[in-house]
């Protein structure tokens, strides 16, 4: 599904990433895992296409194309899906219009009618359940006034809704109550498949324990310094970040 | 980071779609203006003498007034005298019915996508088209009449109906308010009139489309809406025109009295030429827009969307004379390339419990400049005075201003005021959100703009708020590459 090899970036003359290598099959959850500026939200952000920082070496290979000329819509369009860290806030543009503009551009790009009012709404409902919210809650304008768990439940929402085959959850779990955290568990297990593949970007291990994982990645400084099996996520939480860096 | 950026700075590359020529033959007066052009003028409608008068005097004021220089709007200094100030199309006989339009007529109606025959059909519309100066034709007047509902052209009011208009034209914005009124004033060609007795609610939204076709005529259109005691009526005011290299002038005045217990709502779209990607041609729009709340309990509503026209000069105002009155202005305002709008409003209260609410939305592209400027003024005996006023810009790229002029007058102690404003960069993270899921740059921008709109566009009536939205769309092509 997605094959990172040897991944340098960038932001100004900084080095953020220092050579990245990453194998994610379908079916696979891949936790990685770091302190803030570790360099995991640059490797979201890179994967999904934005230009904050800039490749220097190395490449990112999706579905067995280089990511590299694509832009942020088309990555979109081929079924990555990045689940902010921060949300923006669009005022003025309800959820169920920015829903239906991405899932009727989507429709689009594969030769498909737009979908009716009435499908669409049937739908949006049952996602709505699967993350616990009102069905209100699609007539508020996007992010605006959101508490953070509303936001990281719109995140899932829109996951479940625009159906990716590579989701990338950047801090999902961060700023979340124990209940917001096991339905975000929820939608994140409903919506897995053989065919589909999670990368879960966190620096708690605690989402770990709803969702398992089958590889954990320790990202420190941008690299990759660690990598292993669920058990891996268990031990950082006991012993911290700096057993590792002590090693 | 900087790629949507530079995307967002490329210029409009698309052509006015409303851009053509109707070829008909016109009868138009050769440029110039001095009282021999008044009095034909006057003569060619066959005005009551006291109306000359009233032209003539408004003239020798305007011959002594300069032009205002106090706007955020840089343009050539306009010549006067180079300006034809008549210009109506032949007509052959008297027009029964619509088959009877000059077809090359309706042929632009079509263009611009507003058919008369379509407009006939559509439940609840009436038309008054005014092509150029004169109006062609009216419809559902029968049913309006059944209510006692005058709505005609000016000229044709000021046959059938001298007493109304002696009463009330001039009482909102006299001759001597400004340059461009009192212009006006002196040479107007014709316009929409509109009377609601007392009591009745308009049974459909009133619409006027008006269209500017000959090279070098001024258009200079007056309008007079009067709502009765506990009367409403909802009028609606569309406009397009043709592409041109010179400049056009328009000086309009609009006129609205609203008795007691009365409503009127006034809302307009407004997509005149708005000049090329360098900045040449475009309409230059001077208008004069006043509403007066003259007893208690009245309400007047200014909606309008300002996408057009290559100078913008108007600020829609009411004043709010009688108690418990209520005066509303929501407004859009976009300008792309080289187009300049300075809009805004006034807000005067003199009655006590009068409140305003005045919402504007400036969104600037290009190399555009777009001024919101505003006053409100709270009289003495005023008490309990309220407005509310918010103000937001967004900017698309880097080399186009927003600019905000609040003004605040208030000489009564219990006043309340509250005032907003809000300046912000469409944000590269809202694009690339929508990227992000699936949404293209350009539909992004779209939707990012009329979700910023939304407030006002809520206010429009229906088939307003559809021609908004597309408007909207079609203003905004190209500015992001």
């Amino acid at each position: 599904m997605l094959k990172i090899k040897n991944l340098k970036s960038s932001i100004g003359e900084k080095e953020i990433l220092k050579g990245i290598n990453l194998n994610v099959k379908p079916g696979e959850i891949h936790a990685v895992m770091g302190r803030n500026g570790s360099g995991k939200s640059t490797l979201a952000n890179m994967i999904a296409g934005k230009e904050t920082a800039r490749i220097t070496a190395g490449s990112i290979v999706y579905k067995g194309e280089d990511l590299n000329e694509k832009t942020p819509e088309e990555r979109a369009m081929d079924g990555i899906f990045l689940s902010f860290q921060y949300p923006v806030a669009i005022p003025g543009v309800n959820i169920t219009y920015f829903l239906k503009e991405a899932l009727n551009a989507k429709r689009r790009y594969f030769g498909k009618n737009e979908l009716d009012a009435a499908t669409f709404l049937k739908r949006i409902k049952e996602k709505l359940e699967l993350v616990d919210l009102d069905v209100s809650f699609i007539k508020r304008s996007l992010n605006e006034g959101f508490s953070g768990g509303e936001k990281k439940r719109n995140e899932i929402l829109q996951m479940l809704m625009l159906e990716p085959d590579l989701a990338i959850l950047d801090e999902t779990d961060s700023g979340l109550d124990i209940d917001a955290l096991k339905t975000i568990a929820q939608g994140i297990q409903k919506y897995k498949s053989p065919q589909r593949s999670f990368i879960i970007i966190t620096h708690y291990p605690r989402l770990l324990n709803y969702v398992k994982p089958d590889m954990v990645h320790i990202l420190i400084e941008g690299k990759i310094v660690k990598s292993g099996g669920p058990e891996l996520a268990i031990m950082l939480e006991e012993k911290g970040y700096t057993w590792i860096e002590k090693k | 980071m900087s790629q949507s950026l530079d995307i967002l700075e490329k210029r409009i590359e698309q052509d006015y779609q409303y851009g053509f020529v109707t070829d008909i033959e016109q009868e138009t007066l050769s440029p110039g203006l001095d009282e021999d052009v008044i009095r034909f003028i006057s003569e060619k409608k066959n005005e009551p003498e006291w109306l000359l008068k009233w032209r003539i005097k408004s003239f020798n004021g305007w011959k002594k007034m300069t032009e205002p220089s106090w706007a955020n709007l840089q343009y050539p200094l306009i010549n006067f005298q180079d300006i034809s100030y008549f210009a109506a199309p032949k007509k052959k006989k008297e027009l029964k019915s619509l088959d009877e339009v000059d077809p090359q007529l309706l042929e632009t109606y079509n263009k611009l996508g507003i058919p008369l025959e379509e407009q006939k059909m559509l439940a609840g519309v009436a038309v008054d088209a005014v092509f150029d100066s004169v109006s062609v034709t009216t419809t559902f007047k029968k049913e309006l009449a059944s209510h006692g509902i005058i709505f005609c052209s000016f000229s044709e009011a000021v046959q059938s109906h001298p007493e109304l208009i002696k009463k009330y034209l001039g009482s909102v914005v006299p001759a001597t308010d400004n340059f461009y009124a009192a212009l006006n004033s002196a040479v107007f060609s014709d316009g929409s009139f509109v009377y609601i007795p007392k009591g009745v609610r308009c049974p459909m939204e009133l619409s006027t489309y008006f269209r500017i076709n000959a090279a070098n005529t001024g258009q200079f259109e007056r309008t007079l809406i009067i709502a009765d005691e506990g009367s409403q009526v909802s009028y609606l005011e569309g406009c397009t025109a043709p592409m041109r290299d010179e400049n056009q002038l328009h000086a309009a005045v609009v006129e609205l009295i609203a008795h007691r217990d009365a409503e009127i709502k006034y809302s307009t779209v407004q997509n005149w030429y708005p000049g090329d990607e360098k900045g040449r041609g475009g309409i230059f729009n001077f208008v004069t827009k006043r509403g007066i709340c003259l007893e208690e309990n009245s309400k007047i509503s200014w909606t309008q969307v300002e996408t057009g026209s290559a100078v913008t000069w108007k600020y829609p105002s009411v004043i709010l004379k009688g108690d418990n009155s209520k005066g509303e202005f929501y407004s859009v305002a976009m300008t792309n390339n080289f187009q300049q709008a300075d809009t805004g409003t006034k807000m005067i209260h003199l009655g006590k419990n009068t409140t305003s609410t005045i919402i504007s939305k400036g969104i600037s592209a290009g190399k555009s400049q777009n001024t919101y400027r505003g006053e409100v003024k709270i009289m003495k005996n005023a008490d309990n005075a309220r407005n509310y006023s918010q103000c937001d810009s967004i900017l698309i790229g880097k080399e186009c201003g927003a600019h905000t002029f609040p003004y605040i007058d208030v000489r009564n102690a219990t006043a309340q005021m509250e005032h907003e404003a809000t300046t912000s960069n469409i944000g590269e993270d809202q694009i690339f959100y929508c990227n992000q899921r699936g949404i293209s740059e350009e539909n992004a921008v779209s939707l990012i703009v009329n979700g910023f709109c939304k407030d006002v566009f809520a206010k429009l009536p229906m088939e307003f708020a559809v021609e908004a939205n597309k408007l909207m769309e079609v203003s905004l092509e190209g500015s992001v590459g």
